[in-house]
């Protein structure tokens, strides 16, 4: 009997310690294309008082990594560590056959702000290729590591970097009968996890306003099924569909003026639908006695793409916003579903059973087929990266759900694998506008 | 009682006896010094003699066969399927029953999916099983609104694991009364 009530008493201390313990990502890559770029990032100096907070050097080493475009020298392997442009010897970089090399330190600059300077060379040219002086808090250097990686990524490959990016997921904690279910935000790299809502009854299908200030998501709280749109910045949210039935799936129109999203109403048979925000006035997209659900817009905001069972299996339709004759998309196997668009227009990256397999594939909108992407065997929740390099996606291992992601031209492939929790429906912010 | 059923039963019987006996060896032994090698019995009680099968003692009460059907409150369906297998008949008449006769209950039906595939198709899979279970319930003469459907597809697993095992278990429909 002592024995139980001491269980009881651990379990109710380690319950009131969970929320304090974060669930940080950290990223393993694993696999890498052969022709990665050789970069040196040389840990940054700091001029002013004590230590910084966070090794900045370290954030843009492992965000270029996590490109899978570039691979990073050891910092063991360095011979020197310049912190100035004069003290660069490209000779001695050269011969350690680093390609680039990037420099910077960090300057006091008044009470509670930096200032980083950062330099990078191409080495095997004999080149400067930037310069740069990057004002920060003192408390976001993480956040200027981002910058500093997104800035050298679009100068060194004409893509603009996604680093500065932030994705939202799902976690679910199961203590014997009870779960938590938890939405959070993360850096894209998945570092600074915040939760932005928490309940013991499930949260799932987030989705990113296209200006990225606000989340739509389900929430069953109150037992059944309804759709919030909550604000990040002040935590407010508000419930905008709550009908009878199913209400999932929402998915922000390209300008952010309505929702598309999915009602089952009292029956039961799920449906397409479109709500104007502004006036909550709500109009019948499909109108099929099969599920039809999971729409994502096309980004010119003319077409909704969805998952249909209406020929048996779930397949890609695409509709036009009247609604009428929606086209059948996908042909490849008999499950294609959670279809999502990169931001070109060109891909659609779907959920597709790959011979017993559940794996995230590519659908190429212009020729037709589609490709592959993953090996896992359920691989789920397929979100672009919003410069459409990449696919972040949620997969299991040791039979817990955990964040993956893969360049869309399948060729890198990275686990960002978290130390709790069971992830799931991670979704890539846009831009920050 | 059927001749299967009987040879099973006296080769029980025998088989406790053998049982029973080895139970006192010492006793045997000792016995069996005497001259005459007596034959030895050993008393059953009665779990021993019938097992699980012992007579049960007094008059049958009249018990109401679909209050015990009632308990059965999860069905279960196959991979990919919302058709109600035939061994749930019984079961849910007794419950079409039961809210027929007690029109003010409302009962709520949970549809739930495997772990495999898309979340919200999932969620439309599971809605398809509790609409299924509804439609079954109403045909017995039961008032649609006495029902409620929710799908959770799979965001509420019964039991966790990937396996066969398990997603069997996890695609069903619970039916909840209220408490």
């Amino acid at each position: 009997m002592t024995a139980r009530i001491f269980c009881l008493f651990l379990g109710l201390a380690m319950l009131a310690i969970a929320p304090l313990a974060r669930a940080e990502l950290r990223i393993e890559i694993t696999r890498g294309v052969s022709e990665a770029v050789p970069i040196a990032v040389v840990p940054f100096g700091f001029e002013a008082e004590g230590r910084p907070a966070v090794d900045v050097a370290a954030v843009v080493d492992g965000n270029l990594a996590f490109s899978g475009r570039f691979a990073p020298m050891d910092r063991r392997d360095m011979q020197s560590q310049p912190t100035r442009p004069e003290q660069v010897r490209l000779e001695d970089w050269r011969r350690l056959k680093a390609d680039i090399v990037v420099i910077g330190r960090i300057k006091p600059a008044g009470a509670g702000r930096y200032e980083i300077e950062f330099h990078v060379f191409d080495v095997f040219r004999g080149q400067a290729l930037m310069g740069y002086s990057l004002p920060v808090a003192a408390d976001n250097l993480r956040g200027a590591g981002h910058r500093i990686a997104d800035m050298i990524f679009e100068r060194l490959t004409g893509v603009p970097g996604i680093f500065s990016t932030r994705i939202a997921y799902v976690t679910v904690d199961r203590h014997e009968n009870r779960q938590r279910y938890r939405l959070w935000l993360a850096d894209a790299d998945g570092a600074r996890p915040n939760a932005i809502a928490d309940s013991a009854q499930p949260i799932m299908s987030p989705a990113w306003s296209p200006d990225g200030r606000r989340i739509a998501y389900v929430s069953f709280e109150t037992g059944v099924s309804r759709i919030f749109v909550q604000e990040l910045a002040t935590g407010r949210r508000e419930a905008v569909s709550s009908a009878p039935g199913i209400n999932g799936a929402p998915a922000w129109s390209p300008d952010g003026s309505r929702l598309a999203m999915v009602l089952g109403g009292v029956d039961g048979n799920l449906d397409v639908w479109i709500l104007t925000l502004a006036n909550r006035e709500l109009r019948r997209l499909t109108s099929h006695p099969a599920i039809d659900t999971e729409p994502s817009w096309a980004p010119d905001g003319r077409s909704i793409y969805f998952t249909s069972d209406r020929a048996g299996g779930p397949q890609v339709y695409q509709v036009g916003l009247d609604g009428q004759n929606p086209r059948r998309i996908t042909f490849e196997g008999n499950y294609n579903a959670r279809p999502r668009i990169s931001p070109d227009g060109e891909q659609l990256a779907v959920v597709h059973n790959d011979r017993g397999n559940f794996r995230i594939g590519v659908h190429d909108l212009r020729r037709g087929g589609l490709r592959v992407l993953t090996d896992g065997r359920q691989d789920e929740s397929p979100s672009f990266a919003p410069n459409g390099s990449m696919i972040i996606y949620a997969t299991r291992e040791g039979g817990r759900g955990v964040l993956a992601a893969v360049s869309t031209d399948g060729r890198v492939r990275q686990r960002i694998a978290s130390t709790e929790g069971d992830v799931r429906e991670p979704v890539w912010s846009p831009y920050a506008r | 009682m059927s001749m299967q059923k009987l040879a099973i039963l006296l080769l029980s019987a025998a088989l406790i006896a053998g049982c029973a006996k080895k139970t006192k060896p010492d006793e045997a032994a000792a016995d069996a010094v005497g001259a005459d090698d007596p034959f030895l019995t050993q008393p059953l009680s009665g779990d021993e003699l019938y097992g699980d099968g012992r007579p049960v003692e007094g008059e049958f009460g009249v018990t109401d066969t679909p209050e015990s059907l009632l308990g059965r409150t999860v069905i279960y369906f196959d991979f990919d399927s919302s058709s109600i297998r035939s061994e749930y008949a019984q079961s849910l008449a007794a419950h079409a029953r039961n809210l027929s006769d007690n029109s003010r209950i409302v009962v709520r039906l949970e549809g739930h999916t495997d772990e495999r595939g898309s979340r919200e198709y999932n969620i439309g899979l599971g809605e398809r099983r509790a609409q299924a279970v509804r439609r079954a319930l109403m045909l017995q003469g039961v008032r649609g609104e006495q029902i409620t459907t929710v799908s959770y597809g799979e965001e509420r697993p019964a039991v966790t694991g990937s396996d066969e095992e398990a997603w069997a278990m996890n695609r069903r429909v619970e039916i909840v009364y209220p408490r």
